[in-house]
């Protein structure tokens, strides 16, 4: 028998959705996923290995290889840039990326700061404007640095805007989408063809890529 | 910054200890007992070149070269591959020699790394360069040579993927005349291995619906000999037909090599935005999560220094390929230890002198010096304590 085909999943709220796509495909492998603690699930008879990563990690696992393939989502891929091929837009959990603020408040004119959980993609979007600005690297409850004075702008994944609202914050530009992507390891996308590719274009049918 | 410890070392910077060493060893002398019998020669370069030169022709990104200041305050550059220093000795030293020129090397090379495991700031490349063969003939002979050299080696499993820039360039050109911009981003996202970018990228593009659905089909254009119908249909210019037709001939050629199971074909495979100019590869192996080897033929690196020739040529990632092995090719003996003392000492010589004549390798270690022979014996394939039988005096 061949090696398993090893797909890295993040771990969480995309979980269900990825799971359930993969099992539209025909690849069965959501079963009993989220209630366990197991860090590994086998699914002999399909011949595939399930490794629950956080989402933030998928990428690095399909990077090294650890993985074959896995799902992560466009953020990461952006934050991180990525040694792996990007081959399906799977469309689930939108969202975008954005940058907000206090309502009518200009960027400071001294060194504008900026506080995120994503200093690349930051730093790409104000260098793209022309601006030079200093990142402040956050790992969670951003909307607090402009509150307390911490930050200028905030840059940030929105799904509804509801945290923004609630905070009194509002929306200035949007920087880009944000979907969840089907990824490959570069040796496993040539060796492992003959199992990746039909995964591929079942899971792009399902996606609807052609239409 | 903080005080270093006495263990540490620069970024990326790796010791090779014996027991890889021997292994790496292994790979060195079965390459290059290949590459030699096919008739290339080996040289090695310096470690440092001038980053106005070599520097700045290699293909590699300035991010990632190691740059250092000579007295004089010219930068200099470790030398980040061996094809650039190679390039500039056949355009300079050797151009008198007659071509086509076939080189290899064996050497480190340095490139400058980021925060992270894995990827080495210093590795070990065995490669060859053939120069001044333009025809599709040198690059069957440099990937059937690669094949070669790697089966050597002991690596069985492993998929060498060929592409060629040249068809991609024309069918971009043909689909998008004169809209350079479009032909860029959409090479780059190619070279990023993000498809769905490209396929976003096509979609925003104003041609035509048929013109689009071709941009998207390169995307598909992989496997076997299979591809080069569909190869041809998408593609009706002079360059792109040439183009087919190289990669044709190679592939007849790889299979009068006896070699062509091994290729497959990826026509939208793009190793380096610019450098590679014709055909060009990649090699996998299965355990391996990173590039193997690489090569292609490359149009205007010579001319950059001032030889008007074009040059095709392979590098194999020599710890990457030890990592493809992985202990298959242990076969180093290890050494025989002769514990002797004063009055076995010359016994112990003589005895020494006789098993290294039969290819052995034979350590003799005084037994005062040791404070645990169990300890010790570990390390050799046998031990004799000779001490215990005693010598004639």
């Amino acid at each position: 028998m061949t090696k398993p085909l090893t797909i890295a999943m993040p771990k969480g709220r995309i979980f269900e959705e990825a799971a359930g796509l993969m099992q539209q495909a025909g690849y069965d492998i959501g079963a009993g996923a989220e209630e366990s603690r197991k860090l590994i699930l086998e699914f002999p008879e399909q011949n595939i290995n399930v490794m629950m990563a956080k989402p933030m990690d998928v990428v690095t696992y399909v990077e090294y290889g650890a993985a074959d393939i896995g799902i992560a989502g466009k953020d990461v891929l952006l934050e991180q840039d990525r040694d792996v091929y990007e081959v399906l837009d799977l469309k689930i959990s939108p969202c975008y990326i954005a940058v907000a603020g206090l309502p009518d408040q200009p960027l400071s004119r001294i060194a504008p700061k900026i506080a995120t959980k994503y200093p690349k993609v930051a730093s790409d979007y104000y260098r793209e404007q022309g601006e030079q600005i200093e990142i402040i690297p956050l790992n969670g409850s951003i909307e607090l640095a402009p509150l307390i004075g911490l930050s200028d702008r905030i840059v940030d994944i929105v799904s509804t805007g509801r945290t923004l609202k609630e905070n009194g914050l509002v929306e200035y530009e949007k920087i880009t989408e944000i979907t969840s992507r089907l990824i490959v390891n570069p040796v496993s996308y040539r060796t492992k063809s003959e199992r990746i590719d039909p995964l591929i274009e079942k899971m792009g049918e399902q996606v609807g890529v052609n239409s | 910054m903080t005080k270093k410890l006495m263990f540490e070392k620069p970024l990326g910077m790796r010791d090779t200890l014996p027991f890889f060493h021997n292994k790496k060893e292994h790979v060195r002398k079965n390459m290059a007992q290949v590459i030699e019998s096919h008739g290339y020669q080996f040289m090695d370069t310096p470690l440092v070149e001038y980053h106005e030169t070599v520097g700045k022709m290699s293909a590699t990104h300035d991010t990632h070269l190691f740059k250092l200041l000579d007295q004089q305050g010219h930068t200099l550059v470790l030398r980040p591959d061996m094809t650039a220093p190679i390039a500039r000795v056949a355009a300079s030293q050797l151009k008198k020699e007659g071509f086509p020129l076939r080189l290899a090397y064996d050497g480190s090379v340095f490139r400058a790394q980021q925060s992270e495991a894995g990827k080495p700031a210093q590795f070990e490349q065995v490669g060859t360069e053939l120069i001044g063969d333009h025809s599709s003939y040198g690059d069957a002979e440099v990937i059937a040579l690669l094949i070669d050299s790697l089966k050597q080696t002991g690596l069985e499993e492993f998929v060498i993927t060929v592409g060629h820039i040249g068809y991609v360039r024309s069918l971009f050109e043909e689909l998008l005349p004169g809209d350079q911009d479009a032909v860029a981003a959409l090479l780059s996202y190619l070279h990023r291995k993000n498809y769905v970018g490209y396929e976003k990228y096509v979609r925003s593009l104003g041609v035509s619906q048929e013109a689009k659905d071709n941009l998207n089909a390169l995307l598909r254009l992989r496997g076997g000999e299979g591809v080069f119908e569909e190869a041809r249909a998408l593609s009706k210019g002079q360059a792109g037909l040439k183009a087919m037709n190289d990669l044709k001939q190679l592939y007849r050629t790889l299979q009068e090599y006896d070699v062509a199971s091994f290729v497959q074909f990826d026509l939208n495979l793009i190793s380096h935005m610019d450098y590679y100019t014709g055909i060009l590869f990649e090699g996998y192996a299965p355990n391996v999560g990173a590039l193997l080897c690489n090569g292609g033929r490359y149009d205007t690196l010579l001319p950059s220094f001032e030889l008007n020739a074009s040059a095709t040529g392979f590098a194999v990632h020599v710890e990457r390929l030890v990592e493809a092995l992985d202990g298959a090719s242990d076969t180093k003996k290890g050494p025989l230890c002769l514990l002797v003392d004063d009055a076995t000492f010359k016994a112990g010589l003589q005895e020494a002198a006789r098993l290294r004549q039969q290819g052995d390798q034979v350590v003799i270690q005084h037994i005062d010096q040791v404070a645990d022979v169990e300890k010790f014996s570990l390390k050799f394939k046998t031990v004799r304590e000779m001490y215990k039988e005693g010598g004639d005096r």
